[in-house]
């Protein structure tokens, strides 16, 4: 659905995005990461025909951005990490202003309009004055002006900055609502969000593309052990003891109440742990495997310099 | 058509939800009136003192001696307005970053900038409408010449959108308002001055310096000249200083 393919961008001597190459296939929810300045804002102005880029490919839904921008930006809806809000007119009003620059054919124009407003929870803002409602209906406006023309592919620069938590839980699960029916990139530096939201992840930092994959995938690709993680009932000293004596075990430590146990990649001991813990009447209380988290691979991937 | 109209509403709105269309308007036609009930005043003395010699009575004309200073003070009215007016057009969207959803949206840079300037050029229009009704009370009282007048109001509404277009050209360049009404403000004058210098300069350049006046061109219509090369002058300015707009728009998104 959006296919990137070798993309530089440059602004004088400033390079922004060096040979950046990304796909995200229809109906998936992916997130664009990376720390500040990266260039996951210049993506997505690209993306929308904002802005050109000096060399490579981008297409969304088979369009050629470059080549036939007007078609791109009919089946984009596109929220900027800034609100392009108008404060001197209603909400009304501006949504009705987004609806003729988007050319909705006027017979559709009120019913859209009116699909917007309910989707993002602003039937109580709709008379007011943009300047005079909070940041969070601020935000639920720029998603509106973004869904009013029901686009295919949603393209939101930091949804949820300056919410508060239950805001950005709204906006989350309005996002995830679109999971199947709409092709989603999203930039944001809440990680969890990410995790929460979305099937697949683009990292770049400095330009560069460092990851792109489904979380599972690249979890999976990053992690250097495999492992265990588990509650027993007696999860004292000599229980450690005769877990680093399994055959494999490379490493087992606390974490709280919790004890982590590692081996190399390509095994399983599972069997091996849970027939010990029977045999020796540890009382398993829980085991679940280890888990790479968001955190994890961001920092691996943006930190570390790794790149796949 | 329909998006060049999406951007013209929404521009006319937003200059009548704020005070700028109304302030604007108030004080040009504050200075018109101001200026025009001078002229009327100045002419009815005139009248008064020629009545006792019915030759120079005959040679008295309203269109002269009221309506033809009345244009020329009108035009340096709206060469200090019109900046005003203008200024936020560009600079304003730019700042606030609200020309994101402009260019991402499925428009083209040629119909928002036309959109704008259709906009500008309806409150120009409003201005000088008003500033008729001021006029039409002298058909009452007396006795002057319709064509001649509308000549000259072709005149200032043909100035006044090319005032428009070359404010929209400054407000394209620039996030600061200020900076585009005074750049706006800076050319147009030099622009309205420039055959001053005419009289020094020689050869071509004397001609070149004539053409490119922009008062030179308003004079002969205040008069009652509909020359096609004053029109097409003007015409000229507008469509270079759009496209001069269009060309640094087009340029920004590459730096």
């Amino acid at each position: 659905m959006i296919e990137v393919e070798h993309l530089t961008k440059k602004y004088g001597d400033l390079v922004a995005l060096k040979d950046l190459s990304f796909k995200v296939e229809e109906g998936k929810i992916w997130g664009l990461l990376g720390p500040n300045k990266a260039g996951k804002t210049t993506t997505m102005r690209i993306l929308t025909g904002y802005l050109p880029a000096n060399e490579g490919k981008a297409s969304v839904a088979g369009y050629d951005v470059f080549e036939q921008p007007n078609e791109v930006k009919k089946i984009i809806g596109y929220l900027p990490e800034a609100l392009p809000l108008y404060p001197e007119m209603t909400v009304l009003s501006f949504l009705n202003f987004v609806s003729e620059i988007k050319q909705i054919p006027a017979s559709k124009k009120k019913e859209a309009v009116e699909r917007s407003i309910e989707v993002s929870g602003l039937e109580t803002e709709r008379g007011r004055l943009i300047k005079h409602i909070s940041r969070g209906f601020k935000q639920r406006v720029g998603i509106a002006q973004a869904l009013i023309h029901d686009p295919q592919v949603l393209i939101l620069d930091e949804p949820t900055i300056g919410l508060d938590p239950k805001q950005i839980i709204e906006i989350r699960q309005l996002i995830k609502s679109f999971k199947g029916e709409r092709t989603i990139l999203i930039s944001t530096h809440i990680l969890a969000e990410v995790t929460q939201t979305c099937d697949g992840v683009v990292i770049i930092n400095d330009g560069l593309l460092m990851a792109s994959g489904s979380l599972e995938a690249l979890t999976a690709s990053f992690r250097e052990k495999e492992g265990v993680v588990v509650r027993l009932k007696k999860s004292g000293e000599s229980t450690l003891s005769l877990l680093r004596e399994i055959q494999g075990v490379d490493r087992v430590s606390r974490e709280n109440d919790e004890l982590k146990i590692e081996w190399s990649k390509g095994k399983d001991l599972r069997d091996e742990i849970a027939r010990l813990v029977v045999e020796k009447g540890l009382g398993l209380v829980e085991m679940r495997p280890l888990a790479m988290d968001i955190e994890d691979l961001y920092l691996k991937v943006v930190s570390g310099g790794v790149k796949q | 058509m329909k998006n060049i109209w999406a951007i013209c509403k929404k521009e006319v709105n937003t200059y009548f939800t704020s005070p700028i269309a109304y302030v604007v308007i108030a004080v040009f036609l504050v200075l018109s009136g101001f200026f025009f009930y001078n002229a009327i005043l100045w002419f009815n003395s005139q009248a008064m003192q020629m009545a006792q010699n019915p030759y120079y009575y005959q040679q008295l004309n309203i269109n002269q001696m009221v309506f033809s200073p009345l244009f020329h003070n009108t035009s340096i009215i709206l060469l200090l307005m019109i900046p005003l007016l203008t200024m936020r057009l560009f600079s304003e969207e730019k700042k606030r970053q609200t020309d994101e959803l402009l260019y991402t949206s499925p428009i083209s840079i040629n119909q928002i900038i036309l959109g704008k300037y259709f906009a500008s050029l309806f409150v120009l229009l409003v201005m000088l409408l008003l500033l008729g009704v001021l006029i039409l009370f002298t058909f009452a009282f007396g006795n002057p010449e319709l064509a001649p007048l509308l000549n000259a109001f072709l005149g200032l509404l043909l100035m006044g959108g090319a005032f428009i277009a070359a404010g929209i050209f400054f407000s394209s360049l620039t996030e600061n308002q200020i900076v585009s009404a005074i750049l706006t403000f800076g050319a147009l004058l030099l622009f309205y001055i420039l055959n001053w210098t005419s009289y020094s300069a020689r050869g071509i350049w004397k001609d070149v310096l004539n053409y490119l006046s922009i008062f030179q061109h308003f004079d002969g219509m205040t008069q009652g000249i509909l020359d096609t090369t004053d029109v097409v002058y003007y015409l000229s300015f507008i469509f270079f200083s759009l496209f001069l707009t269009h060309s640094v728009i087009q340029s920004r998104r590459w730096r």
